[in-house]
This record gives C-alpha cells, sequence and structure tokens, in this order.
C-alpha cells in the first residue's frame, strides 16, 4: 500500500483529493508542519508505532476475532451455577432489540430536546425502580452495586457527620474492597472506618445481638445486603434497621430487584437509601460487563442533596400537557462543583438502565412475582437435592437464589471433576469464607430446569463418591 | 448551502406507567415443573413471613408489543450520532463505533466472570494482547487494567495507587493534587472523593494554559501529584507538560495523564515521553467503543513498571502461553469495580485497534486534527462566533458566543435550542465554571467528513444569523424537534422536583 491510497473505512477524510483540498483552506502543506506548530519536537513521537498492520476488510478483521473468543466456552454450552455478583437470567428479546438501538447505542450527552427519549428512559427507570423498591427518588444508574454502595454509604457519612460504618461479614468481599476504598481517604480527618458484624452460623444472617454492641452514636450507617452475598434472605431486616435508627444512623441496604416481587421492598423494613444492580433485570453478562449499580432513597431534600448521580426530574414545556425534563440539584454534582461535589460522577450504565426499564415494563407486576416464585421454588429445590447427596450439605434454610454447598473435598477439585460433566460449579468460597469449610456459592433460577438440576445432583453424587 | 428540510419525530408518549392496562402482560415467566413443586411446596412459604412482599409493585401492565412501541418510540426521540451528525459535542470524540464489532461483542454476552480461567482464554487473552500489542506501544506506559468501567473511574483508580504509593513509602502527609481548572472535573472531583485536598491552577489569559511558575508554586513536600488533561478542554497542548512531569517528580509527587480524549495524538505524542507515571484513555471515546447514552463505557489505565503492584485484582497475566487472573498482589489497591470491568468495552475497542493498525491509528489522529483546522476556518468567519486564546488547537477549541449575547441576546443555550431544529445535536458548551463565557465546544473528530463539517457549520452560521435577523425565532426554539421549550423553574424545588412517576404523581395530585 503506498503513501498516497491509504483510504480506511472509518475516515471519510482519509482520500486524498478531500485532505488536500482541507490543507489549501488551512494552509498548511501537510500534517506534521501542523503537528510541529503545536508539540514541540522533543515530544513528537519518532517513526511509525510498532503495530499490527491494518485490516481493513470486515470478513478478515471478523474471522480473527471470531477465533479469539472461540476459545471462550459459555453458559449456553456448560450448565452454570455461579452467580456471586453476576447473575445468568432469562433475556427476553425485546431487551435485546432495544439495548441494540442505534439511537440509544450511540447517543451521549445531547440536548434535551434532541435527546428527549433518553431523558424519558432515564426517567422511567428511575421511576421503575422505585417501584420495586418502595422509593421515590433514583438517578441515573452507576457502575455496579459495589459503587453504588461505596457511593451510598458516603452520603450515610455527609449526611449523619459520622464516621464509622458497620458492616456485615456476608456482604460480597469485592463489595467489601470498593466500599473500603471508598471510606478510606488520604488525608485523616476525612477517614471512615468500616466495622464488622458477625453472622449467625447457624442462619446466615446478621448477628443482631453483635449489631446491637457495636452500634453507637458514632455510626454513620449500618450496611447490609438483603439477600445477602451467601444468598440468605434477612428475616430480621426491621430489627437491623431500627438498631440504625435507635442511634440516629442511616439504614442502607443492597438487594436483588430480581426478587422484589416476592421479597419486600426495602422500604417496608426500614431502609433509609437502597442499592444494588440491575444487572439481573435483562442485561446479558458480558463477563462481568452487565453490571449496573443504582442508588435510591425517600423524596426528602437532605437525601437527595447528598447524590453523587444525575437525578433527572420530569418537567413541563411550553407547550401545556407536553412532558421535559432536566436535571434536579445539578449543582451538587463533580460536573458543577468538582472537588467540592458529592463524590464524582461520570459514564456509566445508562444503556443497561434502559434495558432494566423495560425488562421491568414487560414483566410487570404479576410477571415478576411469578418469576421470583419460580426461582424461589428451583433453588430450593436444587438445595434439597444437593443436601441429600453424601459429602455435600447446605447449612443455611432461608435465601432466594443462592446458597453455599459444603463438600467434603476441596471445592478446586469438584468444580474441576464438574467441569467433564459440562457444569460450572458454584463459586468457590473457601478462602472468603473459612468457617463455612470447603463451601461452594451455587446459584439457581429460572434458567435451570429440572432436568439440569438433576444432571448436577447426579454429575456431584459421582464426583463426591 | 441550502440546508435540508428537518423535523424530529414528536409521538407525544405518556410515561410508561400511563399506558398500562390493568391485566395486559408482556412477558411469561417459565414455571417451576411440577416435580419441583411437589417437593418444595408453595413459594410464598420459602420466603420468612416478615419478609414477604404485601403490595405489588405498582409497575405497568402492557402487552410486548406496547413495551415495543414504548421503547422504540422513545428510541427514535434520540437523535444518536449515527442519524444525527455530533460534531459540535466537544471533550466527548463521537466517532463511529464500527457495526461488526456489535457482532463480536455479542459473543461474549453469555460468559460469567467466574468461570475457570481456561473457559475464558478469548476474553482474558483479548484483553491482555490489547494492553501489550496497542496501549503499550501507543501510551509507552507498561501496564494495564480496564476494571475502572469509565474515564471519572480511572481517574479515581489513579488516585487510589497514589494514596497507597506514598502510604507505602512512608509518606503519608502527601495529601495535596494539583490539577487545572482546563481539566476535565474527574480529575479534582475524583481525588477529593479519595480524600486529597485539591489545588486547581487557572489560565493565563493569553495562552490559555496556567504558567509553569504557578505549577512551581503549588508543589511542595505535602504534594502527592498531579491529574492534568493534556491537551486541555480548550483543545490546547501544554507544550511545557514534560517540564511539569520534572517539577512534580522533583517534588516527590506522582503525575496521572488524562488521556480521555486522545484522539488527535494517536501516534504523534506519548505519556511515556511527557514523563507521566500513570494514565487513563476513554475507551468510549478515543477507542470506538460506543458512548451508550452514557455507558457502559471503559477506562484503559496504563501504569509505568514501578506502579504495577499497585493495579486493582485481579490483573490478567500471561504464563507459558496461556492467560490467569493474578489476585497475588499484595501492594494492589484491592478494588474500585467488580470482576473484570467492562470486558464487551475492551473487545470493542480491540476489534477497532486491529482495524486500525498503526496506520489507521495515525491517520485518525491526523484527520481529527486537520479537521479541527478547518472548522477553525470556517467557524471562525461566522458573526457572533470568537475564540479565547491565542494558537492552533489540536483536536476540539472552546469558542465563545459573548458576541452573540451582547449584540443579539442571543446565548449557547439558545442557539443550542435552535441547532437541533436543523438535525444537528446540540453542542457541548464546558465544564464549570464558564470561564469561557458564552462557550461551546465543537470536536470535529475522524468521523466526520468535509461535507459533514461544511454542512455543520452552515448550521451554525444560519442560527447566527438568525440572532442577528429573529432573536425571538432562537430563543422560542426548537420549533422542529420532540418536544418544546422547558419551561420549569422547579429543579432545585424539593417541592416541585420529580425523580419518579410515583412522585410526581403525588405531588402534582395525580392520585
Amino acid at each position: 500500500m503506498d503513501e498516497e491510497s491509504f483510504i480506511h473505512p472509518y475516515i471519510p477524510n482519509s482520500v486524498p483529493e478531500i485532505k488536500k483540498e482541507m490543507l489549501r483552506v488551512i494552509g498548511a502543506g501537510d500534517a506534521d508542519e501542523l503537528y510541529r506548530e503545536m508539540i514541540p519536537e522533543r515530544l513528537l513521537l519518532e517513526g511509525a508505532m510498532d503495530l499490527p498492520e491494518p485490516m481493513l476488510s470486515e470478513l478478515d478483521l471478523r474471522r480473527r476475532v471470531e477465533s479469539i473468543l472461540s476459545r471462550n466456552k459459555t453458559t449456553e454450552e456448560y450448565v452454570s451455577y455461579l452467580g456471586a455478583g453476576c447473575w445468568r437470567h432469562y433475556v427476553p428479546r425485546v431487551c435485546e432489540e432495544i439495548a441494540g438501538r442505534s439511537e440509544f447505542l450511540t447517543a451521549y450527552s445531547g440536548g434535551g430536546h434532541s435527546d428527549l427519549g433518553r431523558y424519558q428512559a432515564n426517567f422511567e427507570f428511575q421511576s421503575l425502580i422505585c417501584e420495586l423498591l418502595g422509593m421515590e427518588v433514583s438517578g441515573i444508574p452507576t457502575y455496579d452495586w459495589g459503587a453504588a454502595a461505596g457511593n451510598s454509604v458516603r452520603m450515610a457519612t455527609r449526611l449523619t457527620g459520622r464516621r464509622e460504618v458497620l458492616v456485615p461479614r456476608s456482604v460480597s468481599p469485592a463489595r467489601l474492597s470498593i466500599i473500603r476504598n471508598f471510606c478510606d481517604s488520604a488525608s485523616g480527618a476525612g477517614r471512615v472506618t468500616v466495622r464488622m458484624i458477625g453472622v449467625d452460623a447457624a442462619t446466615g444472617m446478621v448477628d443482631v445481638a453483635d449489631l446491637e454492641s457495636k452500634v453507637s452514636d458514632g455510626t454513620a450507617a449500618v450496611y447490609f445486603e438483603n439477600p445477602n452475598y451467601l444468598g440468605v434472605i434477612e428475616a430480621e431486616a426491621a430489627a437491623i434497621s431500627d438498631l440504625a435508627h435507635g442511634v440516629g444512623a442511616e439504614c442502607v441496604c443492597g438487594v436483588d430487584p430480581i426478587s422484589l416481587g416476592v421479597l419486600a421492598p426495602p422500604a417496608d423494613y426500614g431502609v433509609d437509601i437502597a442499592c444494588g444492580d440491575a444487572q439481573p433485570l435483562g442485561v446479558h453478562m458480558y463477563a462481568g460487563g452487565g453490571s449496573c449499580g443504582f442508588i435510591a432513597s425517600r423524596d426528602e431534600e437532605r437525601y437527595v442533596a447528598e447524590y453523587p448521580l444525575r437525578l433527572i426530574s420530569l418537567a413541563d414545556t411550553a407547550v401545556e400537557g407536553e412532558y421535559g425534563y432536566g436535571q434536579a440539584l445539578y449543582e451538587r454534582t463533580s460536573y458543577m462543583a468538582r472537588e467540592n461535589a458529592k463524590d464524582w460522577v461520570g459514564t456509566t450504565t445508562v444503556l443497561w438502565g434502559f434495558v432494566a426499564a423495560v425488562y421491568m415494563s414487560l414483566l410487570g407486576p404479576q410477571g415478576l412475582r411469578e418469576l421470583g416464585e419460580t426461582i424461589l421454588q428451583k433453588s430450593h429445590y436444587a438445595a434439597q437435592a444437593l443436601d441429600e447427596l453424601e459429602g455435600a450439605a447446605v447449612p443455611y434454610r432461608t435465601f432466594f437464589k443462592e446458597f453455599p454447598v459444603a463438600f467434603d473435598k476441596p471445592v478446586r477439585d469438584v468444580n474441576e471433576a464438574l467441569l467433564s460433566h459440562k457444569i460450572f460449579g458454584g463459586k468457590d468460597l473457601s478462602a472468603e469464607y473459612p468457617e463455612l469449610g470447603d463451601a461452594a456459592l451455587y446459584c439457581v433460577t429460572e434458567m435451570h430446569s429440572l432436568g439440569m438440576i438433576d444432571g448436577l445432583a447426579a454429575a456431584l453424587r459421582e464426583v463426591l463418591a | 448551502m441550502k440546508l435540508r428540510e428537518y423535523h424530529a419525530p414528536r409521538w407525544s408518549e405518556p410515561i410508561v406507567h400511563e399506558l398500562s392496562t390493568m391485566g395486559e402482560r408482556g412477558f411469561m415467566p417459565p414455571g417451576a415443573e411440577p416435580e419441583i413443586k411437589e417437593k418444595v411446596g408453595p413459594a410464598e412459604a420459602l420466603v420468612p413471613e416478615a419478609m414477604r412482599r404485601r403490595t405489588p409493585p405498582a409497575l405497568p401492565e402492557l402487552s410486548q408489543i406496547r413495551v415495543l412501541r414504548h421503547y422504540l418510540r422513545l428510541s427514535q426521540m434520540t437523535l444518536g450520532m449515527e442519524t444525527g451528525v455530533h460534531i459540535g459535542v466537544g471533550t466527548c470524540t463521537m466517532k463511529y463505533s464500527p457495526k461488526v464489532n456489535e457482532a463480536l461483542a455479542a459473543m461474549m454476552a453469555d460468559v460469567h466472570p467466574l468461570q475457570p480461567e481456561e473457559t475464558m482464554q478469548g476474553v482474558l487473552g483479548m484483553a491482555y494482547e490489547f494492553g501489550d500489542v496497542f496501549l503499550r506501544e501507543i501510551s509507552g506506559m507498561d501496564a494495564f487494567t480496564y476494571q475502572p468501567p469509565g474515564g471519572s473511574a480511572g481517574c479515581y483508580n489513579n488516585a487510589l495507587i497514589m494514596r497507597k504509593y506514598h502510604r507505602d513509602n512512608g509518606e503519608p502527609e502527601r495529601d495535596e493534587v494539583v490539577t487545572t481548572i482546563f481539566s476535565h472535573p474527574c480529575d479534582a472531583a475524583a481525588p477529593a472523593t479519595a480524600g486529597f485536598k485539591v489545588i486547581t491552577l487557572y489560565p493565563d489569559p493569553e495562552t490559555g494554559l496556567p504558567s509553569t511558575e504557578a505549577l512551581k508554586e503549588a508543589v511542595g513536600p505535602r504534594t502527592a501529584g498531579v491529574f492534568v488533561t493534556n491537551p486541555e478542554d480548550t483543545g490546547i497542548f501544554n507544550k511545557r507538560i514534560d517540564e511539569w512531569t520534572g517539577i512534580v517528580h522533583d517534588a516527590g509527587g506522582l503525575c496521572s495523564y488524562d488521556q480521555a480524549n486522545a484522539n488527535a495524538i494517536l501516534g504523534v505524542t506519548r505519556a511515556r515521553e511527557a514523563g507521566f507515571d500513570m494514565l487513563f484513555f476513554n475507551l468510549h471515546k478515543t477507542f470506538s467503543s460506543p458512548h451508550g447514552s452514557s455507558g457502559p463505557g471503559s477506562a484503559a489505565v496504563g501504569v509505568t513498571s514501578d506502579l504495577e503492584e499497585y493495579l486493582p485484582v485481579p490483573v490478567i497475566v500471561k504464563r507459558d502461553g496461556a492467560y490467569h487472573l493474578d489476585y497475588d498482589r499484595p501492594k494492589s489497591i484491592g478494588r474500585v469495580r467488580d470482576f473484570m470491568g467492562n470486558l464487551q468495552v475492551v473487545l470493542r475497542s480491540y476489534a477497532w485497534c486491529l482495524a486500525m493498525g498503526a496506520r489507521g491509528l495515525r491517520e485518525a489522529a491526523e484527520a481529527s486534527m486537520i479537521n479541527q483546522q478547518y472548522l477553525a476556518e470556517k467557524v471562525k468567519k461566522i458573526r457572533g462566533v470568537s475564540l479565547p486564546f491565542k494558537g492552533r488547537r489540536l483536536d476540539q477549541a472552546r469558542w465563545s458566543l459573548e458576541k452573540l449575547r451582547e449584540e443579539t441576546g442571543v446565548g449557547v443555550a439558545d442557539v443550542n435550542r435552535r441547532i437541533v431544529d436543523y438535525g444537528v445535536q446540540s453542542t457541548f458548551t464546558s465544564h464549570h465554571p464558564w470561564l469561557v463565557p458564552e462557550p461551546f465546544t465543537p470536536e470535529p473528530c475522524e468521523t466526520y467528513s468535509k461535507a459533514d463539517i461544511d454542512h455543520w457549520c452552515a448550521v451554525l452560521e444560519t442560527v447566527c444569523e438568525e440572532a442577528y435577523n429573529d432573536p425571538e425565532l432562537v430563543k422560542t426554539a426548537p420549533h422542529r424537534s420532540s418536544n418544546h421549550r422547558v419551561a420549569f423553574d422547579g429543579f432545585d424545588d424539593p417541592e416541585r422536583w420529580a425523580m419518579s412517576w410515583r412522585a410526581y404523581k403525588r405531588k402534582r395530585g395525580l392520585d
């Protein structure tokens, strides 16, 4: 390919005649001349970068990348019992259709009129997730559950002016690491202490007595999850929020939104700030790229003032009866206030929020309840089937879609053996929760048929023998 | 130039809740098999009584076609970059996201991030090679992570590295960072979230850049480091950037480079030679992954080998020809996001880089830079427009409509509402504070043809002429968009704002 004939399909002005004409208008000879005017010689890269030749043919490119990706196995090919923060649920085709819409896929930060639909879809995401949670305020989604929890906890520390957060051992260790980073501070004055609360060994629920002994007038927030990382439903959630409120702390709770057709909304058991991940609501897993954090609260000024997120508000236009949108208390955000903002806001996961809105609209109240019931029944059937196996035990009884299974063999060996049955076993918990023994976290959803679950039990019987 | 006739779709689409018809269903979930039901009994009994949902959520009840139609209409009332021309949306690098990459990303839709490594060699290998082959050469940095799921998160990630680095070196008292006002707001807000005190340098009114002397005065024994965008949001490249990093290093600080918009300097100049210790690129800007109405995006953070051990876990490594997730990194900052970030975004950027190669990347840089010079030649001739600060801009420029405002009463907010009547997306104005009055920041990246730029400039010129001839026409715009001018001043009023349909109904007494 000679110098003059490099025409790239993604670069219209790579056509030499066009470039020449534009340079003539600019009054420059070539690009180098212009660069030299702007960037000092000593910082200019000498010669071409040492990179592969361009793949101008889409067919060649496609084959190349497909061959790389073909080295993956997927949860379509293997029966997967993995969850632990990323869950495989059925994705309705309508969700995929909207996720792939050119306009939503490629919009960004356009105006409120030219992007009216984008604003409305954001508002509807907020509205629908609020219905699930029993809250009245939510914002544009954030990155993931961890970021949502970190932001929520920081909201609580600003609301209370206190510097200690209580967190049970049953939160996801990955989320805990994210929360710890959010609580730490370069300057000593701003540092927030994360203090751990015990978990009842028999139930997997928060040890309420331990919590009671640790709450104080220095507590900014009690953060817990429901269902928690180990899948357990916190039957005494109201007692947890009462203890938090008793010392003037905020009650912050992370939830799985897909459970909320059958589980009580967090507002009902006294949660002040709810958070979680909308990925289960119609978003594919993408090796962890489907995460979509959310935060919600009551509609009180003191809460709204502490959100880092952009908050889309419904409004009126110059025409009677017509809807328009804008952003509430926009001055809070880092786009306006820089280092004085409430944390920071940026490009997050709006497309997934739209997909979740579609999902909630499709399922409706009845669909969400029926789905929750199916998941409950299937997960409990699977837990019973595994508990009946020689060499396996399910320690907890009160769960939604995930539960630990303790084996009498190392999880690593069990999972390796399951692979040959084309099964991805549950996430190994033995390093994170040694008190559970050789345990793995199993996730069972509507995706698992009776045959699959029985197949898992049969495979495990063989593996554990 | 004769401008095309245009009218945006206007569906007057109600809020999804308003469409609800009791009893309609959009989706039937699968039920549990009879054997399962028989064994475990009714689902309700499996939930502790106190935790059962008593009142169903007030979600709308809709047939499938009505849900689809509703969201299709909302999508039509969104001017995406593939249908509209987004030259005006600067600092955002609204480049084309090749469609073939969507098909490739779909191939990893059903991969779970905790699968055994040997079943994820495709995604792990892709991510590793993207860093090792492309980003290493493009940036000069040594090691990469994609865990931060957006540009600002990348900036935060680097603030965490800075925090831990100084602590590990026995200098926890280093709690100040320096940035510039024309660096993206995340360069101030993310370090502040990590607990740093932020010192902001303001520009010289002539050059548009802070003086090097100001930087010297700002650094000292409490300096943790600098967070700087270059070229800045003004499109001005700081020619003394290597001197700046030297000054910060001499004071004992680290240097983090905001390369969110590195579009015009790919293959031209690099972080390494400018003396930086770490950087982040925005893969949804410079590296073509679609913006998704504001995500999912991704940062690619690159660090020098000195800082590699601080990267968040897990780090994707290559050993004996296979790719692994390395969690055993005692000095790591821990996590900034669950799992490995948005790897489907990384995949698209990797595919884009494969399609570009060295020559294509350099061509993209040159085309975007030349496009900017060409656009500037045209925009500077438009009545009412001015360009503060001297010198040529690399990829974008922050222009001012102050003169237009003074002479006609029409400001940038009005112009932004009017240009959408011509099928052109509203411009990005500026982050705050507005040091440049009535600002707008077009960025004609390599995606746009000469004809696109000519058209965009003709729209801007037409609207500015309208401001002189018929200012009310511009002030009352839009006239051909999906709705009309928002007439609401309650966005800061707790009694009137409404962030959900249920709050709206309560506040408007609609229940």
